[in-house]
């Protein structure tokens, strides 16, 4: 099989998209002439011209919202948000015309979009270019959240969520970009809200979603070298909708549960993941859910200092035997 | 200034004019027009040995070089007064010199220590010093426009004779709370002057590919505000005196103005950027070898010797050593401590003393 990195799996499913689908438009900043800021849109231009590839002007709220609306008149735009933290321009567009116009509607109207772009911290671009926000996304009911860990789930996704008929915001990260795995060639897909298992364990799971998954199999490792321990690691990959299934699954399984993201901690979807596990799982928890998130302030921009202030290897590994003492 | 059918008016303007003849330029002594000129190479200096700091992997994220664009931040502080006030964008080194920052807390915040102009917390499009009324150092593109205009608005509601200069890129122009800000500033008769430094590209887009319409300033006409573009945006004297032309339309009437400023930057958008898709070398050489604003500020001054040769040296050699020093600075300053993760969020932790609120302010 062959090994892609994340950037071209994503272009690749986007590719594939726009081949299958006439109304399959990609938008966004510098996404066609300048190849993508990140070069995720690489060679699209170049390969489908510019109806189906289009550069936008700095304008989030106004392209965002167009492409809800040309949305609910049956086009599939994929539009790209340099930073997944520039949604915030576009909040309105998001979170009251894309989730609420069906509803609204009484299910007359859909809307078929995507926003995608990075949403993570890790590169020292400060406080305001490194939000992660999935849960807050995930609160609105009619919006959809997807955070792939990995090339081969992110490809997969990315073309369900084309193919979706609902506003899916699809959040990416500037670290996995280059991050490489096997992906097969050609169609597939992973339907949204189904979680994985990574790693089989019976000590404890170590649940989460986004790039903290890379780090908790490799804490995973560790608590095998070291300890002897055997961690099972569930990556949701899709919040919203969410695979109670696998979380409680596994938790009746090794009865202990550590969840790791990179959000901060109020309200976060380890909040909500932990919520459900004491509703439906109670009876199978042998310690409280602990949590490992990034440290609840603003981004710092000092690079050392953002390193602490993320979740990292070391502190996964000491919250793991935390929850098995 | 104002006007309201462009285009003739403009060129009558642009043909007659000499910017050194304005009332502002004709009473500077020689030690100010020096000082103009200091303050120009120190920025460029500066930035030279940021770039090199950032090649060295001394400085992360992202680095955005005011390289060519000099005289702009210069020639618009040079002209405020103490109850004025300036916000920009990420790109603000410039500005950020200009109001007399130090180059050792700037470089410092560039490498992410404590004793940067923000303890290493903001970084290098995130600086900000009150005490000299600079406002930011903003990430979000147009997003400090409605701040500076909010600043006008305080300026106005205390009674103080001051304005805010609210800059922008020729990007920026095209968010929809730059549209918001210029109806309020017009609507309650802020005392704002936006300014657009247009450098012909946003990122990898030019203007034409990105901008509708005749200008951007012309916009402006929309809102009944006067507006102006200055072709010659190299010209430290020329931006002088259109921006203090505007500042006293602020001062005086309270009226705001959209100023648009031709500029080119040398350097891709950031350090990042490879700058090989949207622009041609021979389009940056020429800008360099005929508008470069140190170089045409350094010959007039030359030419009318208010400069030597051995001073341009001496300006220069002091320039590159302040910088080189300030890396140092840098490079010798501690970082943050973990703990300063959590300090200046709140107001309230960072007084405990005189806290009022209860209960938990931090989740971790
Ligand atoms: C809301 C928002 N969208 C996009 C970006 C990414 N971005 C940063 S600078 C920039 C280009 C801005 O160009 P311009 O306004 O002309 O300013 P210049 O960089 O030329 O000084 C873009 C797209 C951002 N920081 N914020
Ligand atoms: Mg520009």
């Amino acid at each position: 099989m062959p090994v892609i990195s994340y950037r071209e799996a994503l272009r690749a499913a986007m590719s594939e998209e726009i081949e299958r689908d006439p109304n399959v438009v990609i938008m966004g900043e510098e996404v066609a002439q300048f190849n993508g800021a990140y070069k995720v849109t690489e060679g699209l231009l170049a390969k489908y011209g510019p109806k189906r590839i289009v550069d936008t002007p700095i304008s989030e709220a106004g392209f965002i919202g167009m492409g809800v609306g040309a949305a609910m008149l049956g086009l599939r735009p994929v539009m790209e948000l340099m930073f997944f933290s520039f949604y915030s321009v576009a909040f309105d567009q998001i979170f009251n015309n894309a989730a609420n116009i069906r509803y609204m509607s009484g299910g007359l109207i859909s809307c078929p979009i995507v926003l995608r772009g990075p949403a993570n911290g890790g590169t020292n671009v400060g406080a305001t270019h490194s939000h992660t926000p999935e849960s807050i996304a995930a609160y609105h009911p009619g919006i959809k959240v997807v955070v792939p860990s990995n090339a081969y789930d992110a490809k997969g996704l990315m073309k369900s969520a084309i193919r979706d008929n609902d506003p899916v915001l699809f959040m990416e990260n500037t670290i996995l970009y280059g991050e490489t795995c096997e992906v097969p060639e050609g169609e597939y897909l992973v339907p949204l809200g189904s979680a994985k298992v990574m790693r089989e364990g019976k000590h404890l799971s170590i649940i989460g979603h986004g790039r903290p998954i890379q780090l908790a199999l490799k804490a995973a490792d560790l608590l095998k070298e070291k300890h002897q321990i055997d961690a099972e690691v569930v990556d949701l990959r899709s919040i919203r909708p969410l695979d109670e299934e696998t979380i409680l699954n596994s938790v009746r399984k090794t009865n202990r549960v550590l969840y790791v993201e990179e959000a901060k901690p109020f309200c976060s979807v380890g909040a909500m993941v932990a919520c459900i596990i004491q509703e439906k799982a109670f009876d199978y928890l042998d310690a409280p859910v602990k949590r490992i998130t990034s440290l609840d302030a603003p981004a710092i921009y000092s690079p050392p200092l953002e390193k602490i202030q993320l979740p990292t290897v070391d502190r996964i590994f000491q919250a793991a035997l935390d929850v098995l003492k | 200034m104002s006007k309201k059918s462009p285009s003739k008016k403009a060129e009558v303007a642009v043909s007659d004019y000499d910017a050194r003849l304005a009332p502002i330029n004709v009473k500077l002594g020689q030690d100010e027009k020096i000082q103009l000129y200091r303050d120009m190479v120190r920025i460029r200096r500066f930035e030279e040995r940021c770039l090199r700091s950032y090649q060295q992997g001394k400085i992360g994220g992202f680095l955005h070089l005011y390289i060519g664009q000099e005289s702009i931040a210069v020639g618009c502080v040079s002209v405020m007064g103490d109850n004025d006030h300036i916000i920009t964008a990420y790109r603000d080194h410039g500005h950020g010199l200009a109001v007399g920052m130090g180059m050792n807390e700037m470089m410092a915040e560039n490498y992410g220590k404590y004793t940067g102009c923000s303890k290493g917390k903001g970084g290098s499009m995130h600086y900000f010093d009150p005490s000299r009324n600079f406002w930011g150092g903003h990430g979000i593109v147009g997003g400090q426009i409605p701040l500076g205009t909010g600043i006008a608005y305080a300026l106005k509601y205390k009674g103080i004779k001051g304005a805010c200069l609210a800059f922008m890129g020729d990007g920026a122009v095209n968010q929809g709370a730059v549209h918001e800000s210029y109806n309020l500033a017009a609507l309650w008769s802020l005392p704002v002057v936006f300014v657009i430094e247009n450098n012909g590209y946003s990122m990898g887009t030019s203007q034409a590919r990105s901008s509708a319409g005749p200008s951007l300033a012309e916009r402006a006409a929309g809102y009944d505000m006067n507006w102006e573009i200055l072709e010659n945006g190299h010209d430290v004297l020329e931006v002088r005196d259109k921006v203090s032309q505007a500042l006293k339309l602020a001062h005086e009437k309270s009226l705001p103005s959209v100023l648009e400023i031709r500029t080119y930057r040398y350097r891709g958008h950031s350090v990042a950027d490879p700058d090989t898709t949207y622009r041609d070398k021979q389009e940056i050489e020429e800008y360099k070898r005929t508008k470069d604003p140190l170089m045409v500020f350094q010959n007039a001054l030359l030419a009318e010797k208010t400069l030597t040769d051995d001073l341009v040296r001496k300006i220069d050699e002091e320039a590159r050593a302040e910088a080189e020093n300030s890396a140092q600075f840098a490079e010798a300053s501690p970082y943050p401590t973990v703990e300063d993760i959590k300090k200046d969020v709140y107001w309230e932790i960072d007084n405990p003393a005189d806290r009022k609120s209860q209960g938990a302010l931090f989740f971790d």
